[in-house]
């Protein structure tokens, strides 16, 4: 199961408005790290599907909210919770160290 | 047990997986969770990698290598290597995951690490504004200005590239002369939008959240200068990945693994090592694919030998 995308149009009522935390990966199609680091998430998203949620967000076809969060690196991933971003990872890692990163969301 | 774990998915790793494969040895590749097909996946067109007239995308092209390890084969784990016992007949190796693999030979190819600038706000900065690859952030600066720290083949590619985005793309060099082969450094000194800056090293990156602006000192002169940037691109070459083998290998004094004349034979029987982490000087994909080669034969001849019953002597280097 992969995860699901979110876009401009869909920012406010999937991110903003989540209730649980929830984490954007900033991607591209072009960017080898990010196609590395995309099956890694989507383990994390299974395993923790009732803590976290993680979603997808493409920069070249979402570039306002790119620019809005002053993405200049991916994969970038951000967790929103209550609209606000509370943790910023960035670069594509073994999957232990980003449950390291994200352990306080996880536990 | 395996005859044969190779470490590293590279041109080194997958070559020798290649041959190894096709000797029947049945090779498993670690291949690391996210780093997997080592540094050309995060390069453009790769245009001296022969057989490829019109170049090739160094994605596409470890995608053929990794296929080509398959064909015969290799059985690859997207895993990461957390630790190695090398130094008996039997050799194990730790995954992420907690399994380990146990094979009576391994061949080490990790690459090479890039190398950092060692200033304080670098990592402080890095992914919001500094960067060690133009492919995967160039695109986030359009229209910016922009810098590259560096003089090689990986800082001019680099600059070359980053003009697809930047309005100025500008090179500093702590030299007056790049290391860059002569087509880069044509291609770079005829882009319009591609300035040089000479003899002068990065002292400072300055930004509170974001990149704004590095502090030069002149390396002639030592006169001080800032310059301000939306980001910048640190290309000043790569160090071998060698701690998982600290303490267990003997190493030459350019920090690269120490190997028996031009073998792949390290100080331990059964332990062969390809790639940048022996190479101090030339790193090419088409050397490291070359060195692959020598470490599957070195590997394939050992093998033999053992089953043969001929006694194993440790290598004697003279380094």
């Amino acid at each position: 199961m992969s995860t699901r995308s979110v876009t401009d149009a869909t920012f406010q009522s999937e991110v903003l408005e989540s209730e649980k935390p929830i984490m954007v990966d900033f991607w591209a199609e072009w960017c080898g790290p990010c196609r590395a680091v995309s099956p890694i998430l989507d383990r994390i998203a299974e395993e923790n599907s009732e803590k976290l949620d993680i979603v997808k967000l493409n920069v070249d076809e979402n570039p306002e909210l790119a620019m809005k969060y002053g993405i200049t690196s991916i994969p970038a991933m951000y967790v929103f919770k209550g609209g606000e971003v509370v943790k910023r990872v960035i670069g594509a890692k073994p999957k232990p160290m980003l449950e390291a990163d994200l352990a306080e969301f996880l536990a | 047990m395996r005859q044969l774990i190779i470490i590293g998915s590279g041109p080194a790793g997958y070559t020798a997986a290649i041959y190894a494969a096709r000797a029947n040895l049945a090779p498993l590749l670690i291949a690391s969770s996210v780093d997997f097909g080592g540094e050309l996946m995060k390069t453009t067109e790769v245009e001296n990698f022969p057989g490829f007239p019109e170049g090739i995308m160094g994605p596409d092209l470890m995608t053929r290598m990794q296929q080509q390890a398959e064909r015969f084969g290799t059985e690859i784990v997207y895993d990461d290597v957390v630790k190695l016992e090398l130094a008996g007949d039997v050799k194990r190796v730790h995954l992420g995951d907690g399994t380990v693999e146990e094979a009576l030979a391994v061949i080490y190819a990790t690459g090479s690490a890039y190398r950092k600038l060692g200033l304080e706000d670098e990592t402080r900065l890095s992914g919001y504004g500094v960067s060690w690859c133009a492919t995967c952030d160039g695109a986030f600066f359009k229209q910016k200005r922009i810098a590259v720290v560096g003089g090689g083949d990986s800082a001019l590619e680099e600059a070359t590239f980053l003009t697809r985005f930047a309005d100025e793309v500008i090179l500093v060099h702590r030299r007056d002369s790049l290391r860059a082969s002569a087509a880069m450094q044509e291609r770079a000194f005829a882009d319009p939008k591609i300035t040089f800056l000479w003899n002068k090293e990065v002292a400072h990156i300055y930004g509170d959240s974001t990149v704004t602006g590095v502090g030069l000192v002149d390396t002639v002169d030592g006169t001080e200068s800032t310059l301000d940037l939306a980001g910048l691109f640190i290309a000043i070459g790569a160090d071998p990945r060698t701690h998982l083998v600290h303490g267990q290998l003997d190493f030459a004094p350019e920090g690269t693994i120490a190997v028996q004349g031009r073998s792949s034979r390290t100080s331990l029987p059964g332990v062969f090592a390809a790639g940048d982490v022996v190479d101090p000087t030339y790193k090419q994909a088409a050397t490291a694919a070359g060195s692959g080669v020598v470490a599957a034969l070195d590997a394939e001849h050992y093998l033999a030998d053992l089953a043969a019953g001929a006694p194993q002597h440790a290598a004697e280097l003279a380094v």
